[in-house]
């Protein structure tokens, strides 16, 4: 059966929910091989933090490279991986680390590339929604090992727990990837909340809150959901970047998406029009947003929100 | 030291775009520069003003790099009133639908000819959304990857640049020696207005169009194929209910009814 590689990917030291959506994806076409690149002397543990998802085979390369997301080293290694074991295509996930990978990847092998993939069939064809969700392009590689990033949350993953074997590969850095140097390097903050792009619900808060996400966190922290905000928030300081949901921020798709005191720039919407439910609390019905609500509350967040959670709490006790 | 900036034209985010034989119509569509390579261009120049100026005869040269049609010198125009110096288009129809794979070719190609130190991009272009090309540059020059930066740093005596990296991955300081490829994210600073000054001068700056024989390049065609493109159902109209009262009861109902709580 042939080869399909997917690039594992950690959040900290977890597999993240994307590397079993990538190993759903490549189990369509053939026996799914995860490569992990690891740090030295951390790639038994990385290897065994693949416990979930249909992959067969885990390959660990250890390197001091990879410390800080060296993603030329990361590409360097890949081709090399590449190069042995034949893959029929090669999965990554579709963030800025996977998708600079994957282009590196792409010039290194010769390789068609396809990035922010929805979803990819078994014979290749790959699924991508542009002009902000509006059109469904299919589209096919023509050329070398195809390269495909695969947006977070758009494959159903098969969650069936995974024992591969592990193989580890002594793989060298090349020097000409070793041109940027990181001295330091910090994870990103996070809470006791879901991940933005992993969570199932979503809710942000925009202008509208003032820089008061107190009502925000709660109804958030009632649903169990992540909590987004929109650039006019995150620029004034009311709430971390990481958070940014947009076109310069993160791109969402989860099954409920609350846009609160959010207007709905065309940059804002580019990060959560995909989203399978949208609920909108704004004051102004003219307010762009509402165009795509299925469910819209034309009113004031900090009446509305704080009677939505007593709601909310009140159904689960 | 010499800066050069990769820009691109792209449709208006605004405006309605369609696909014409698997391609996006650029013609029918309004064009701009890509937002985020204001911030490229405006990085540029806050780099070279920091050290010296650009000045004709200075130390410092910034120069415009974007691949496109001949429509695209709007965009340029655009670069060169906010402050850059001279400009290279390449224009060839046989660059129509160029992936990011060819684009990347072609910049690289001009970029080593030109033999420059710092190369600025945006992080993304609002049309392919891709992020890619940036890192491919950097792939094929052989230079440092220093991308998504929100915060820049050039010591040209010293030939090193510092940025602060910030992603999903979280926030990283990395270093590297010219030649470098940046790419710059939206916090990085506020682009400049053009001024009537700017503009006037940006009349008489020199932009080289090249074709593909000029450059010195033959391309191959693209390595994806678009196979169908389908205009997905507009979103049905959903509910809307002002809050009297009852608006949070009338959103939780509907979270119940619809099964997302
Ligand atoms: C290059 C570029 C990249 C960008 N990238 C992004 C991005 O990634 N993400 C992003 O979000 N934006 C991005 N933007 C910015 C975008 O254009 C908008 O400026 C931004 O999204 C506006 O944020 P907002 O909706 O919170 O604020 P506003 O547009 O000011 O809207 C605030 C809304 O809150 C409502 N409101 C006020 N008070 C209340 C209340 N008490 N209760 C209920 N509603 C209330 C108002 O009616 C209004 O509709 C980008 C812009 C540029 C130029
Ligand atoms: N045709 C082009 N001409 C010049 N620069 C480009 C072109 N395409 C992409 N770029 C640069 O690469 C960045 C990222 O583009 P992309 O990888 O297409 O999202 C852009 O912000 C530009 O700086």
């Amino acid at each position: 059966m042939s080869t399909v590689l997917i690039l594992a990917d950690f959040v900290g030291k977890k597999a993240s929910k994307t590397t079993a959506e990538l190993a759903t994806a490549g189990a369509r076409i053939g026996e799914v091989s995860a490569v992990v690149l690891a740090p030295p002397g951390q790639g038994a543990e990385c290897a065994a933090a693949i416990n979930v998802g249909p992959i067969s085979h885990v390959i660990v390369i250890e390197s001091d490279s990879f410390a800080g997301n060296g993603v030329a080293a990361g590409a360097d290694i890949l081709a090399q991986v590449i190069s042995l074991k034949n893959p029929v295509a090669v999965l990554i996930a579709s963030h800025a680390f996977g998708k600079e990978i994957a282009g590196r990847t792409a010039v290194k092998t010769h390789s068609g590339i396809i990035t922010d993939a929805v979803d990819v069939a078994a014979d290749l064809s790959v699924t991508q929604l542009i002009f902000g969700g509006s059109t469904t392009v299919t589209s096919k590689i023509s050329h070398g090992t195809p390269i495909i990033t695969v947006r977070p949350k758009s494959i159903s993953p098969d969650l069936v727990p995974a024992s591969p074997t592990v193989e580890t590969l002594s793989l060298l850095v090349s020097q000409s990837s070793k041109k940027a140097t990181v001295t330091s390097s910090q994870p990103p903050v996070q809470g006791g909340r879901p991940e933005l792009t992993e969570a199932d619900i979503v809710v942000s808060g925009g202008r509208g809150t003032n820089g008061d996400f107190a009502a925000v966190e709660a109804f958030a922290d009632s649903l169990g959901a992540a909590v987004g905000a929109s650039r006019a928030a995150t620029d004034a300081g009311w709430y971390p970047h990481s958070h940014q949901v947009g076109q310069t921020g993160k791109t969402v798709s989860p099954q409920l998406y609350v846009a609160c005191g959010i207007s709905g720039a065309i940059q804002h919407r580019a990060g959560m029009q995909t989203s399978k439910a949208i609920v909108v609390i704004n004051k102004d019905p003219e307010a762009p947003i509402f165009e795509i609500a299925d469910f819209g509350v034309i009113g004031d967040l900090f009446a509305v929100l704080p009677k939505a959670t007593e709601g909310v709490n009140a159904r689960k006790a | 030291m010499k800066i050069a900036v990769c820009i691109k034209q792209v449709p208006d985010s605004w405006a309605e775009k369609k696909m014409v034989n698997g391609l996006l119509d650029r013609v029918n569509v309004d064009a701009v520069l890509n937002d985020l390579d204001e911030y490229a261009i405006e990085e540029a120049l806050r780099i070279v003003e920091a050290h010296d100026g650009n000045e004709e005869g200075g130390p410092n040269t910034v120069t415009v790099i974007s691949m496109g049609p001949e429509r695209a010198t709007e965009a340029i125009r655009k670069a060169l009133s906010m402050g850059a110096n001279d400009a290279i288009l390449i224009s060839d129809a046989k660059l129509a639908g160029a992936d990011a794979l060819t684009t990347s070719k072609v910049l690289a190609q001009v970029i080593s000819h030109g033999g420059f130190d710092v190369v600025i991009c945006g992080t993304e272009s609002t049309d392919a959304r891709m992020s890619v090309v940036p890192a491919m540059l950097a792939e094929r020059l052989e230079s440092a990857q220093l991308t998504f930066a929100s915060a820049v740093t050039v010591d040209p005596s010293t030939k090193k640049v510092s940025i602060t990296r910030v992603t999903e991955a979280g926030v990283d300081e990395i270093f590297g020696e010219f030649p470098v490829v940046i790419s710059v994210v939206e916090k990085i600073n506020e682009p400049r207005y053009p001024s009537f000054k700017g503009i006037m001068a940006a009349k008489k700056k020199v932009i080289e169009v090249k074709d593909l024989a000029a450059v010195g390049l033959e391309v191959e065609n693209s390595w994806s194929m678009v196979v169908d493109a389908v205009l997905r159902p507009a979103r049905a109209a959903g509910v809307r209910v002002t809050d009297d009262g009852s608006g949070a009861d009338q959103l939780v109902t509907y979270l119940v009814e619809k099964k997302l709580i």
